[in-house]
Parts: structure tokens; sequence; C-alpha cells
């Protein structure tokens, strides 16, 4: 459990204990028990709970006993540095922001913590405590699979397709694991970082500053970002 | 018609006939995206009314249509289906590319999905830029093929080389 | 739900047919048909693969794809201001809530609260994408189901809104016109009262659509009782928007889980909801939120604050280290942003909740057993937009 979040400096309203939050906490802690392997609050804003893998099919059921009913999202994230960068190294980008270390940054983890490359995300929301929690889960690299929470939310079905795809998880028991945006034969896992966008490798982006100046004008400004 | 193909037709005579082609085009609109939109906009509300020029745009099928307006972005997986829809238009026919995502990818050039500009896929005659182009624009693309279909040569349209797709 | 029945005997049928002689010993085995990915009822390039039994649709399941455009890799490599002028492209009717809920993780992310006047300019905008998208989707309904007259109408008094929107920031849609701490621009002058005009013209505008298309027997006939979905099922599948509260759940956004930049809690308006969950429900509450949507913008355009429009940002905009979620109640439903960020120019990771994706996902559970014309009927009740759903 991290502090990575500066947001608290500037918003003198937001209270420092969040009962509210606190107690949904408790509830699923009640539930799941050595289930949740990290958590964070920030108060005011957000819960994330983060389970162990073998407890996500009991997480869903938990939850939709607790009113979270409304399924929200079901995602991945991929915790690794892209081993491309930014795809922003032209002159005028180090100019302007520094240049970019060479070596690759060490893997961290957001929110709740982590161990692992992987990490399954789904959020859901009770309407009637107008709550919503954010679930996170650690993947091995070994083994890139999860049970499915299609049976218990039935909106899983779709994200978790598209998860497999674009991440290469699995989900066990899942009816129907086949492609949603791509074409079958498409290989490789685009979200992944290591999934390099070609277009940019052919031909970098020239940087954000404009690359011709304008015509009639001495040294303009710099560009917004475009 | 054997006069137009043996290229024995009076000038006169040719200059008519490209004029009435050019003011009886039947527009077909593969609205994809955003464009899609504006194309709407343009063929479909009394404000940017299209039929002024003499394009109707309410072909039922490809089959009917002399042009297509490809507007939006055409992803990897749609491009068969733009190559079969093409096919599927008799000669002579006319394609205008609307949008900077039919042009050449447009802002997402650099993604894994986009076929970057659809002149990969199908010949285009007249690209329209913008993202997305003002109805008013798509009509200026309207009339620039429009002077191209009045200076046609037919005999070269009606013998020279098919074109072929794939 | 109908059911499917099973083939009577020419015997009983002849028995009691007066005018049914059509069905008599009528083999009809399964057909796939193969809807779109071109088809004028889709809404774009949505292909819809239904398996039928004569009339009926057995199976329905859509096929997505046809307009993935990678949007979640591309903001990985993109700065925020970049990322801005992209999400406007996923929603493109009401392009301007694309980029809101974007731009609140990342202030919150930053810490950086947007002056009053900005935060109502953009709650401003933020409705009028609002009206812009559903009034196209009433015209469009009734274009679908066979009446065109309500579709030139929705162009045309689309215009209006367009007309405002551009004479504030500069493009029909896609304005990309909010920023990170604010917005891009003040309003010109005069454009308080151009734009109450518009929305007077857009109330009328729905009263005419409530004539031509609520009121009609025919589109009553075609959407009363068809593609109900009962409660438990919509929160099970996340749908949301006007699909939800069509269903009798009572959830927006705007009021429950309201984000702190936007600004619904100072003045007065109502969620609309309706018991049936049938097509007709979607539209009526789709038709009262457009009217309120315009009442919405005519009180706010009243009290407008004074003062700058912009916080005081650094010009590169690098965002500290953190996570966010902020979802707003966009046109089509509820559309969300995670934010994932490293401190950097550019994104972590952007998840993008769109709504479309998830009011889609259940048209597998609402066609089985229903005829191939209430296919159209469901679909265009809906209302996605292929840019969300494939994002």
């Amino acid at each position: 459990m991290s502090q990575l979040s500066s947001a608290d400096t500037e918003t003198a309203e937001a209270p420092a204990i969040d009962e509210v939050r606190n107690d949904v906490l408790a509830a699923f802690s009640a539930r799941l028990g050595d289930g949740i392997v990290g958590s964070h609050i920030q108060p005011g804003h957000d819960l994330w709970i983060r389970v162990s893998r073998d407890s996500w099919a009991a997480t869903a059921e938990a939850a939709k006993q607790l009113g979270y009913t409304f399924f929200d999202f079901l995602s991945a994230i991929d915790w690794m540095p892209s081993p491309f960068g930014r795809d922003m190294d032209a002159q005028e980008d180090i100019v302007v922001s520094g240049a970019q270390a060479k070596e690759p940054q060490p893997m961290m983890q957001g929110y709740a913590g982590g161990e692992t490359r992987f990490q399954v995300l789904a959020r859901l929301y009770s309407i009637n405590a107008k709550m919503g929690v954010t679930f996170k889960a650690d993947l091995p690299d070994s083994d890139l699979s999860i049970a499915t929470w299609s049976n218990t939310f039935a909106g899983a079905n779709w994200h978790e397709r598209e998860a497999k795809e674009m991440f290469g998880i699995n989900f066990v028991g899942h009816p129907n694991l086949i492609n949603m945006y791509l074409p079958t034969d498409f290989q490789g896992h685009p979200l992944r970082k290591d999934f390099p966008l070609l277009a940019r490798r052919v031909r970098p982006w020239p940087g954000i500053v404009d690359v011709e100046p304008m015509p009639g004008v001495g040294d303009d400004e710099e560009g917004e970002g475009e | 018609m054997g006069l137009v193909e043996s290229g024995k037709l009076p000038k006169p005579l040719a200059k008519l006939l490209n004029i009435s082609r050019k003011y009886s085009i039947w527009a077909y609109q593969w609205g994809l995206a955003c464009c899609a939109i504006e194309m709407g906009a343009a063929f479909a509300s009394p404000r940017y009314d299209v039929m002024r020029l003499g394009v109707i745009p309410f072909p039922a099928s490809p089959r009917q249509a002399d042009l297509v307006v490809i507007a939006g972005t055409v992803t990897d997986k749609l491009a068969p289906a733009v190559v079969r829809l093409y096919e599927q238009m008799p000669d002579p026919k006319y394609v205008i590319s609307m949008g900077s995502c039919a042009n050449c990818g447009g802002p997402y050039w650099d993604s894994y999905s986009v076929t970057k500009g659809v002149d990969q896929l199908i010949p285009v005659d007249v690209y329209v830029p913008g993202c997305p182009p003002r109805p008013e624009a798509l009509l200026e693309g309207i009339i620039l093929l429009q002077e191209r279909i009045a200076h046609e040569d037919m005999a070269e349209r009606w013998k020279g080389e098919p074109i072929v797709v794939s | 739900m109908t059911t499917i029945d099973e083939p009577q005997s020419v015997a009983d049928l002849a028995a009691s047919a007066t005018d049914n002689r059509v069905n008599l010993d009528f083999e009809t085995e399964g057909m796939t048909l193969n809807m779109g990915p071109q088809h004028p009822a889709t809404h774009g390039t949505l292909r819809i693969v239904a398996k039928l039994d004569g009339e009926q649709v057995v199976s329905a399941e859509p096929v997505c794809g046809y307009m993935h455009r990678g949007y979640e890799k591309l903001t990985e490599v993109r700065t925020y201001p970049q990322i801005n002028a992209l999400i406007n492209r996923i929603d493109w009717l009401g392009s301007f809530a694309n980029e809101v809920p974007f731009i609140l993780a990342a202030e919150r992310l930053m810490g950086v609260e947007a002056p009053p006047r900005a935060q109502w300019i953009r709650t401003i905008l933020f409705e009028m994408s609002r009206v812009a998208n559903i009034s196209l989707f009433l015209g469009d309904f009734g274009l679908q189901l066979g009446g065109m007259t309500a579709g030139f109408y929705a162009f045309r008094d689309r215009e209006w809104v367009l007309n405002q929107i551009e004479a504030v920031t500069g493009g029909r849609f896609h304005p990309n016109f909010d920023r990170i701490g604010g917005l891009k621009d003040d309003l010109p002058k005069g454009w308080i009262a151009d734009t109450h005009v518009a929305m007077d013209r857009l109330l009328a505008f729905c009263d005419e659509m409530e004539d031509l298309l609520v009121g009609n027997e025919i589109f009553q006939s075609r959407t009363r009782g068809i593609g109900v979905i009962p409660e438990d099922i919509a929160l099970s599948y996340g749908l949301s928007g006007a699909n939800l509260r069509a269903s009798g759940v009572d959830w927006d956004l705007r009021r429950d889980g309201c984000p702190e930049g936007l600004v619904y809690d100072k003045i007065d308006w109502k969620v609309w909801t309706h018991p049936d969950g049938d097509c007709f429900a979607r539209t009526w509450v789709r038709l009262q939120e457009t009217r309120e949507a315009a009442k919405i913008v005519k009180q706010l355009l009243d009290t407008i604050p004074s003062g700058p429009v912009m916080a005081k940002v650094p010009r590169i905009i690098k965002v500290p280290e953190g996570e966010a979620y902020v979802a707003c109640e966009n046109p089509l439903g509820e559309m969300g942003y995670y934010v994932v960020s490293k401190g950097d120019l550019v994104p972590f990771r952007v998840k993008i909740r769109s709504a479309s994706f998830n009011n889609i996902s259940v048209i597998p559970w609402v066609a089985r057993g229903a005829y191939v014309p209430d296919l159209i009927s469901i679909l265009g009740s809906l209302y996605f937009i292929l840019g969300d759903i494939d994002r």
C-alpha cells in the first residue's frame, strides 16, 4: 500500500479518514478473510481491494451478496515499463523535458500493491449504497489464467473476451472465449507493453514542437503538445 | 454503344453525354464513422442539400450506384468488405475518400488495426481532407468530381484497361 | 417473451385457420442472416449474425471490431492534450462529452480544480452535447422504423445546437475544447442569448417528436412490449444511461456519483425513469431527458459566474503518479476513464469504459425469440455508437 497520490494537498475538504469506505472494506474482509491481500482508500474518491487469484470467483459472489450488483468493467494492466520508451525521443522532446533514462525502469505496481506483471482489474457498483469498488488480482507470469466472472455477472462475458485477446489471459470456465475485436488470424496481444506499434518504429513522430517554422514569423512559441 | 467504344463520337455529343452523366450521379454512402454524420448532414439535411448538384444519395444497393463516398476509418477487419462492395458496383464508377482516416489513416496513423488510407484497397478519384470535413467541403469534392467527369474521355474509359482490384 | 412453437399438423390448422393458410405445413429450417457490417439500420459497422427459424430469431450474436482503432494502445504513446484531441472521436455524436471524464480524471490526479466559470461552461457544453446526441437518436430511430420524416427533422434541428457549439469551440463536432485546468477559451459575445433561442427551438423539436413518434400508433405497436429487459438483467450486464432508467432503476451519475468538476448540484433538475423496460420505455426516457437537458442548459445560462476560465497549470503537463477512475453520465450511458499515471507526460495505461459496449452485450439475451423487425426496434432503442463499442 503505497501513498502515490498528491491529490490531497490542494483540496482541503477531503476528509482524512473515509468512514464509509472503511466500513465497506471491513464488510468485504468479513466475507473474504484471507482472500484480501491489499487495499487502498483514496478518501472521498475510491476504494481499491486486491484479492488473491484463488478467491477471485468468491469475490464476485461476496460482492453480489453485499449489494454490488452493477457490473462496470473488467480489464487488465500490464505493469512492465515499455521497452520502446514512450516513443517521444525526438531532439525537441529531450530539450523540453530532459533526456529519458535509457536503461529500463523497474516495474512498479500501483494502488493496493502487487507482485506480478499482469493484474486483472474489475469494478462494481452498488446502486443502493451509491458506492463503487475496484478489485485487482495478481496473475503469475507462468500461468496467466483466472476464474471467470461470467457466471455471476453476465456482462463480464464480453469484457473477458476482450481481455483475453488484448493481454492473453485465459478465463477458466468462460463459455465462449473467442476474439472480440481483432480478426481471428491476428497474431500477438496488442495491449502488452512489448507489442510494438509498427508505424512508430518505421517512422518516429517528429516531436512535440512544430518541425517547420510558420511562414513569415520568426521563432514562434512552442506548440501545446501537437 | 458501339460509337462510344470505337471513339467515333462527335465532340458535341460526347460533351453532352458527359454533362448528363455528371448531373445524374447516384451516390452510395459507405458511412463508417464520424464523417458519416457530416455526410448525412450534407446529403440529407435541408441546409447543405446535395440534390441541388444532381447527386441523389439513396440507391438501395451498390449495384445501382455510380459513386461511393467512403467516410470514416477503414479497419483491417473491414477491408475485405470494402473491396467486395467496390467490385459490386458497375462501371463507370467513382470513389471519393472523405476525411483524413480514409485518406491516410488520419489520427490513427500508428494503430495496429487501421488501414492507412482506403487507397490501399481501391482507386480513389477525389480526396476530401478534414477531420471531419465540413459538409461544404464534401460538396466541393463532389463538384471537383463533376468537373473531372465533364472532361473525361468516354472512349478511353469504355475500352481502356478495366480497373481490376484484386 | 415469445417461445418457438412446434409446427402444427395440417389437419389442425385447416380446422382452425381462417386466414392462416400461409402456415400450412411450411417447413422452416434454420437460416443464418448476416446483418451488416454495412446496413442502414445498424448505426455503423456492426455485424449481427442472426440464426432464424422462419421469421423468429433463435440466436443473435453481434460481431464487433469493424471500427476497432486501438484507442487504449494509442493513449500510451500520446501526451494528455493529444489524447484529449483523440478521444473526442469515440462517441462521435456528442463529442464534448467524451473529453469530460478524462479531463476530470487527470485533474483529480494533479490536484487541480477548474475555476467556477469553467465548470459552468463545461456543464453547459456537456448538456448540449447530450441534446445533440439524443435528438439524432430520435430522428434515427424513426428512420429505422420507416418514418423518414423524423430523420430529416432531426438533422435540421440539430444544426441549431451545432451552430452554438461551433460558435464557442470552433468545431461542429470534435471540439477539443476542454483542457486540464479549465477550457481553451471564453464564450463569445452574444452566445448566451443565441443559445437560449437554440434551446427553445430544441424544446419545440421535442414536442414535434412526441407527436410524430411517441404518439404514433404504428410506433407504439412496434415498440410496446418488445425487447423487455428486467432490472436484474440490466444490472448484471452493466447497462447504463437511459437503458437502465427505462428498466426502473433510479441511477444517474450526475446525481449519484457526481464528479467534482460539474455543477449539477447547483440547479434544479429531475431524473426520469420508466418501469416497463421495453423499447417504448427507452425512447420515452430519452425524449424526456432531451427536454430536461435543454432546460438544464437554460438554467445554467442564467447563472454563469464571471471569472477566469483556466486555472494555473504548467504548460507541459506532467501528471503525478496515481490511479483514478472518473465516470460521467454521458449521452449514451456511463462513460469512464481509468487513468494510471507514472508521473510522466504520457499516461501509463488508460482503460476506457464505454457505455455502448455493455449496452450491446445484452443483445444475445434480449433477441431470443424476437421477430426480425423487432430486432431492428431493439437495436435502435438500445442506441449505440460504433466508435463507443469498438473504441
